[in-house]
């Protein structure tokens, strides 16, 4: 079986030293946290150095993960959405089901090498707290994952999933008992246990060096592609497509393209109801720039500076921030960030299923949503590459629901 | 030199240790606030924490989590809050007032005019638990420049290196984080505070408040032994959440702190000299 080719390229020129991108990002914590993310950092600069941890790294993503994800041209997504050619990453078709376990699987043999036996994390759509579950599970830590209510009850079959792997699960009452509530009472444990555990955090999001981390840990997806395409069509797509909540399996397909200016960027946030309305959880295209969860970046909040409850159909996305690094592509022009509401991204999650026999997760069903729409004035020789996140399973009883059905 | 150094001056002199409650303005009832901020007075307080509701609130337990939750529901913003500071002026020229709250309510105001209202409300100091030295300098300029003070943290997990580059920045106190948790948290360790204390003093050239955790008179009394000040918070707001009126509150606060300021008074004695004599 083929390793992947390409080294970790390490630390690359944003962040800067003190973790800002611009004026974005930075580490925004309680005194309590900055020894461990200081800590945290100069583990992650070492062990990505280290030759024999990225041996271990690569040969964990090639067997356990599943890697390299391969490349697959949708022939009827395309022709219905009539114009370029539509390839999908298939992230969903790694172990565990989506793009999250390249950043678990990484940042759990950071957490064995730093000597934490004890593991905790957030999740959403309950995608993050299964590959955390998984990896804790293979490296024989404990694992305890912090879940909104709300999240709980809509994504049952992870939570299942999450106690067979052996982790605790810990409804969050507080809040909006969704996402951005599941990492506050994350962090909470981490500052009451921060000698004996290592945070898992899920998305690129948070304080320095969490951001630029997992960003590196997901590049695996956008370096593998830039190879596979010229491999196999023979030049770099015109254009890349994926859904952001935090943001990690955008900036994972993106982060090994920015300098190849002719590939256009495009974020495809959660619409929800419409952005005209608050019921949606599109930060970029909607928010402005605030602090939250330890960085500086665009949210969504009142005019009190309150952070705001928001909506999606889709869990995973259901998040008022987004990590700084988008904030800093957003304002430097070099990605686009656009909405997509949740009757379009159901739409879309059929068509993918009807016309391909793929049944997306619905947070990836965002960026198939808006990759058809872009596709469709473009023509016929250019490829759009849209990242397929993840798959579907855990989210039929949401789309049964959204059908008046109760399985 | 402002309110509060001034206090912890008249303090230092008189041997007398800084008792410093914490409340979540607006918490049960905006209308309320005022009154329990001058019973505090009343019942011993030297200064006061005043905690500007937030909707995130990441380092905190439960307790002060529900009350911000109640106080927002009940209406409470910046703007009130700062009605209230002004309403407790008009009443208590002398007892300094530290707002304690979060990055981004004042993020959404900006800086220069948070500290420009805050300092013509009546506030004298801030903390903002998500503003690590690190992040400060803006924000430090702007207090400064109106003459406010900023209160760093500084916890058990704070490397030597760090304790410099805060101690550099801090004004008016320091707070020490007796313990590695969230407010509240109950698992203080009073034998594990003496050690790092003595090394804050050695840096700090300002006076010491410890908090988190403390909620009983015994508690405060101990810290009190090893610090300038005594910050209690959740206990406190534990006790106002039940509170169904204005007078509940009041009587609610003085019952509490009464007991405390009084603990910590009869230890005043035996207590080594401060380091700091102003």
């Amino acid at each position: 079986m083929a390793e992947p080719a390409i080294r970790y390229p390490g630390p690359l020129q944003v962040p800067d030293a003190s973790g800002h991108f611009g004026k974005f990002g930075g580490r925004f914590v309680s005194e309590t946290l900055m020894a461990a993310l200081e800590e945290l950092e100069l583990a992650w600069r070492t062990y990505l150095a280290d030759p024999d941890f990225v041996a271990e790294l690569d040969a964990d993503l090639a067997h356990y993960v599943g890697r390299p994800s391969p490349l697959y041209f949708a022939r009827r997504l395309t022709e219905a959405a009539g114009g370029a050619r539509i390839v999908l990453k298939r992230e969903d078709l790694n172990h565990t089901g989506a793009h999250k376990i390249n950043n678990t699987v990484g940042q759990a043999l950071l957490a064995r090498a730093m000597g934490k036996r004890r593991v905790i994390a957030e999740t959403g759509a309950g995608q993050h707290g299964v590959a955390s579950a998984t990896v804790a599970a293979r490296l024989d830590m404990e694992c305890v994952v912090y879940m909104g209510a709300e999240d709980v009850r809509r994504q049952a079959t992870n939570v299942y999933r999450m106690k067979l792997l052996g982790a605790e699960v810990v409804s969050v009452e507080a809040g909006s008992r969704t996402l951005k509530d599941a990492l506050n009472e994350a962090m909470r444990d981490w500052v009451s246990n921060v000698d004996s555990t290592f945070y898992i955090l899920g998305t690129a999001a948070g304080p320095h060096p969490y951001p630029a981390m997992v960003r590196d840990f997901n590049a695996v997806v956008g370096r593998e592609a830039k190879v596979q395409m010229m491999d196999e069509y023979g030049c770099l797509p015109d254009a890349l497509v994926a859904c952001v909540g935090g943001g990690s399996n955008a900036l994972g397909l993106f982060h090994p393209f920015v300098d190849d200016t002719d590939v256009a960027m495009y974020g495809v946030e959660a619409a929800g109801r419409g952005l005209s309305g608050l019921a949606h959880a599109a930060s970029l295209c909607a928010g402005r720039v605030g602090v939250l969860h330890g960085s500086r970046t665009y949210l969504l909040d009142d005019d009190a500076g309150q952070i705001r409850h928001t909506h999606s159909v889709s869990a995973g996305l259901d998040y008022p921030g987004v990590g700084p690094e988008h904030a800093w592509l957003k304002d430097s022009g070099r990605a686009r960030y656009v909405g997509i509401t949740d009757e379009q991204a159901l739409t879309a999650f059929h068509q993918l299923t009807r016309l391909e026999g793929i049944m997306p997760a619905l947070e990836s069903a965002h960026a198939i949503a808006y990759g058809m729409q872009l596709a469709a004035r473009m023509s016929p020789e250019q490829i759009v590459l849209v990242n397929l996140s993840g798959r579907g399973d855990k989210d039929i009883q949401t789309v049964a629901e959204t059908e008046g059905l109760s399985l | 030199m402002n309110r509060l150094d001034r206090r912890f001056a008249a303090l230092a002199e008189c041997g007398r240790r800084a008792l410093i409650p914490y409340i979540t303005a607006g918490h049960p009832h905006p209308d309320w606030t005022v009154d329990i901020l001058h019973a505090a007075v009343s019942a011993g307080a030297d200064v006061l924490e005043l905690g500007v509701p937030f909707s995130d609130v990441m380092a905190d337990g439960p307790v002060i989590q529900n009350a911000c939750a109640r106080a927002l529901e009940a209406g409470t913003d910046f703007d009130r809050v700062l009605a209230m500071v002004e309403a407790f002026r008009r009443d208590d020229e002398d007892t300094p007032i530290v707002l304690m709250g979060y990055m981004n309510p004042i993020e959404r105001r900006g800086q220069e005019r948070f500290a420009s209202q805050a300092r013509q409300a009546g506030v004298d100091a801030v903390l903002v638990v998500d503003c690590p030295a690190d992040e400060a300098e803006p924000m430090r300029q702007c207090l400064a420049a109106e003459g406010l003070h900023q209160i760093f943290l500084v916890a058990p997990t704070t490397t030597p290196e760090r304790l410099a580059r805060i101690c550099n920045l801090a004004g008016g106190f320091v707070y020490y984080v007796s313990l590695k948790g969230v407010t509240g948290a109950a698992s203080l360790d009073l034998d594990s505070l003496a050690a790092p204390l003595s090394r804050l003093r050695k840096h700090a050239g300002l006076p010491i408040a410890v908090g988190f955790g403390i909620r009983e008179p015994a508690q405060a009394a101990a810290v009190a032994r090893m610090a300038d000040g005594v910050v209690i918070g959740s206990a406190l707001v534990n006790r106002l959440d039940r509170a169904g009126s204005a007078e509940q509150a009041v009587e609610l606060t003085g019952a509490f702190l009464g007991p405390v300021r009084a603990a910590m008074d009869a230890v005043g004695e035996d207590r080594p000299a401060s380091a700091v004599n102003h």
